[in-house]
């Protein structure tokens, strides 16, 4: 595909051939070097280690969880831990996976990089969050060496406060901590965002990565302290009865569900914005086409962030919110779903006309789209508030959120890792692999949570070990699904560490794709680009645009580039 | 250096943002309570020392004062009298935490700290209880905030006399200066909403 574009600033400059180039991964050596690093590339590669190993302790517990669940019968696990299991498994995967996943990893690496600065804002900041992020996340595994907790992830009072056995303080300090790592995250982009964009790049040629990301930081500023102060409320009332959320004292535990889901909600979207910036950029890619309505998608992010916050509600419709309450929010539920389809829609429109090509992060995309909608809409089953008393609390809703959060977020995430993966490493994985890792986790996915959606229609509710004879069949399809799910994790780990050591050295761009951070060396040096760029186009100038609406679009963005 | 200065004022900025995210997780179940539970918040607000409390509401306002001058002197490369003001401004924090301690204390003395040690007085409702759990966790964070300031004033002070702010470089005063300015304003919102409202 030859690139018809001017490139992007004299960024270009290679070191010659032959002699042995200095980038960012070998221009030292030693666990010093990367320890006290305040490279944000390094700092990504130290999250996408640290969260890859929490991952698979996630999944470990899951397999647990599933392998249950095989039978009817609680004849694997005694209850108790099978609560325990479930709760760990969500505290791992929600607030020391997803949460991080592609902000701390995929952000910090590309969000300098996309705008042609050097690194972060506050390159030390991002250091600390690191280390905050390892010091709660090593809280929380003791909290569940030590014993575990068996609340579930969502910890309500009174349960946690007085009933739950367990190191229910100890996770949440663990949790308590690990929301500072977010929260400097999330001030390190936005003041990066705003203050240290190159030359020319002004808000409206960023990519959209960097506009979800920005969203994302938006929600991790304003919702993380509201989960800090509701996790330290729980602790003290534990220790000490103070009697902020015990009835007998005057208390009310509803209060703990309105202060956990105003975090919770915009939390999920802390979840799915990044796999939603990762999906903007590899759908235009493989189209070679502009992306389609590029301001609708950049400000339905926006939109997604300020209503995420207006719809905590709907996980009470039957906690004895007032049915006034439950409509308003109903309604504002169902409002938060326009700016999602807003980007489905533009994504599928720009494959139209495009010319495709089904590389492995494309194929990770389009396993992104077709799982995140069936998330996205049953949300709209769920935030109906007469079906959601039926819903509420069986299969359903965890077929719903798992559709988003591990259909949707990790596809996302793994798109990412493979689109970028050449860029961070300087290697290639070998493609055929990669293609069908993608598909073996589709198939895999499909498999395990379908037959909960049915299952959870059917009446079986969550979060118990033992259920009906009759929903044995639908159980195990999900359990053989989650096999295949669990192999298809693996593999990539297997392709992508041996494409380390034998993979063909990656160009500066294999896909010849657009952004800045395709126009420097892969890896690419220290200081990310040798001269600072100037942008001078609107991003992902891709030559299939020959088409009416296109060169319109050209047209109206032409003033801003002058 | 005009960039760095920039992006650490809007660090700081949405960094307090955070802050009142943090606060208003309290302030919020304060209010849901108060409206559920007014006698008991009547109640309450009468157990406390309106006098501690006003004089203490007059020692942070007094403490940004010195503040504000403490970045003024900075801005004006004044260094003895920039040493002056953020040592004034580090007294009056601590007068504020001493006299939080003898507040503190006479509670624990008359058996109104949550908890085991609670003991209800005659005629109160029964939810004094939630009223205290309120006023320790908001006046106990922001205590925290008092103290955790404390130890910045320490670090800025430390710069200063080491002759390291000027004209052309005092965004850490100013950056503190955000900060302690922020503390004093919620406790500006606590000493009514605890204190004052509901007194007759
Ligand atoms: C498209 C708009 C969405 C709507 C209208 C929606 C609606 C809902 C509703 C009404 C519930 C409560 C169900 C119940 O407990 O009875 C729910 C639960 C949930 N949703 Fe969504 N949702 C949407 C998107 C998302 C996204 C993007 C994510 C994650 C990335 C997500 C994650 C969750 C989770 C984790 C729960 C269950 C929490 C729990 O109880 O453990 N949702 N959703
Ligand atoms: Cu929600």
């Amino acid at each position: 595909m030859s690139s018809t574009s001017v490139d992007q600033g004299a960024v270009l400059e290679r070191p010659p051939r032959g002699s042995k180039p200095l980038n960012y991964l070998n221009i030292s050596h030693g666990l010093r070097s990367w320890l006290l690093t305040v490279d944000h590339k390094r700092i990504g590669i130290l999250y996408l280690i640290s969260v890859t190993l929490f991952f698979f302790l996630g999944g470990a517990m899951a397999v647990g969880i599933r392998l249950e669940l095989a039978s009817p019968q609680g004849d694997l696990l005694a209850a108790e831990t099978y609560n325990k299991l479930f709760t760990m498994h969500g505290v791992v995967m929600v607030f020391f996976f997803l949460i991080p996943s592609i902000p701390a990893v995929f952000g910090n690496f590309l969000v300098p990089m996309m705008i042609g600065a050097r690194d972060v804002a506050f390159p030390k900041l991002n250091l600390l969050s690191w280390y905050v992020f390892i010091t709660g996340g090593t809280l929380t595994l003791i909290a569940m060496v030590a014993g575990g907790v068996d609340t579930g992830w969502t910890f309500y009072a009174p349960y946690s406060t007085t009933y739950a056995n367990g190191w229910v303080v100890l996770t949440g300090v663990g949790i308590f901590i690990t929301g500072f790592s977010s929260i400097l995250t999330g001030l390190n982009f936005i003041v990066t965002i705003h203050k240290m964009r190159a030359p020319g790049l002004t808000w409206f040629k960023l990519p959209l990565f960097i506009w979800s990301h920005y969203a994302t930081a938006l929600i991790m500023i304003l919702g993380t302290p509201v989960i800090a102060i509701t996790v330290l409320l729980v602790a003290v009332e534990r220790l000490f009865r103070i009697g902020i959320f015990d009835p007998a004292l005057g208390g009310d535990p509803v209060l703990f569900q309105h202060l956990f889901w105003f975090y919770s909600h915009p939390a999920v979207y802390i979840m799915i914005l990044p796999s939603m910036g990762v999906m903007s950029e590899l759908v235009t890619c493989f189209s070679r086409k502009r992306v389609f309505g590029y301001k609708f998608i950049a400000f339905s992010s926006l939109a997604i962030a300020v209503l995420g916050f207006l719809v905590w509600g709907h996980h009470m419709f039957v906690s004895s919110q007032s049915i006034y309450a439950g409509m308003v929010f109903s309604v504002l539920s169902m409002l938060v779903a326009i700016p999602s389809a807003v980007k489905a829609f533009n994504w599928t429109a720009t494959l139209y006309k495009g010319s495709v090509s089904y590389q492995a992060p494309m194929i990770y995309a389009f396993g992104f789209l077709g799982l995140f909608l069936i998330g996205g809409l049953t949300g709209l089953f769920l935030s109906t508030l007469g079906t959601d008393v039926h819903l509420h609390d069986t299969y359903f809703v965890v077929a719903h959120f798992h559709f988003i959060m591990v259909g949707g977020a990790i596809m996302g995430y793994l798109g990412a890792i493979h689109f970028w993966w050449p860029k961070m490493t300087g290697r290639m994985y070998s493609e055929g692999w990669a293609r069908f890792a993608a598909l073996v986790i589709f198939i895999g996915f499909y498999l395990t949570f379908f037959p909960q959606f049915v299952v959870g229609y059917l009446g079986m509710p969550r979060r118990y070990h033992v259920y009906p004879e009759e929903f044995q069949i639908l159980n195990v399809l999900s359990t053989a699904g989650a096999s295949i799910l669990g192999a298809g994790y693996l593999i990539p780990m297997v392709y992508l560490m041996v494409s380390l050591f034998k993979g063909k050295k990656a160009s500066p761009n294999p896909w010849d794709a657009k952004g800045l951070e395709w126009q420097t060396p892969s890896p690419p040096p220290t200081e990310n680009f040798p001269v600072t760029p100037v942008v001078t186009e609107n991003p992902y100038n891709y030559p299939g645009m020959e088409d009416e609406r296109d060169r319109e679009a050209d047209r109206e963005h032409a003033p801003a580039s002058a | 250096m005009g960039q760095q200065k920039e992006a650490a004022t809007l660090g700081m900025w949405a960094f307090l943002v955070t802050e009142i995210m943090f606060f208003g997780g309290l302030f919020v179940g304060y209010g849901v309570y108060r409206f559920m539970y007014p006698e008991a918040f009547h109640f309450g607000s009468h157990e406390l020392d309106i006098q501690l409390g006003a004089f203490n509401t007059g020692v942070l306002i007094a403490s940004s004062l010195t503040m504000a001058l403490a970045v003024r002197a900075a801005q004006t490369s004044k260094k003895k009298l920039l040493i002056i003001f953020l040592a004034a401004t580090f007294v009056l924090g601590a007068i504020f935490l001493g006299v939080k301690v003898v507040e503190y204390s006479s509670k624990w003395d008359h058996h109104l700290v949550p908890g085991s040690h609670f003991q209800r007085p005659e005629g109160a409702p029964v939810q004094l209880q939630v009223f205290f759990a309120f006023y320790f966790m908001m006046t106990g964070m922001h205590a925290l905030h008092m103290i955790i300031g404390a130890g910045l004033m320490i670090w800025v002070l430390y710069g200063a006399v080491k002759n390291r702010y000027h004209s052309n470089y005092y965004a850490p005063v100013e950056m503190f200066g955000l900060y302690w300015h922020f503390v004093d304003i919620v406790w500006i919102f606590l000493f009514p909403l605890l204190y004052l409202i509901g007194r007759h």
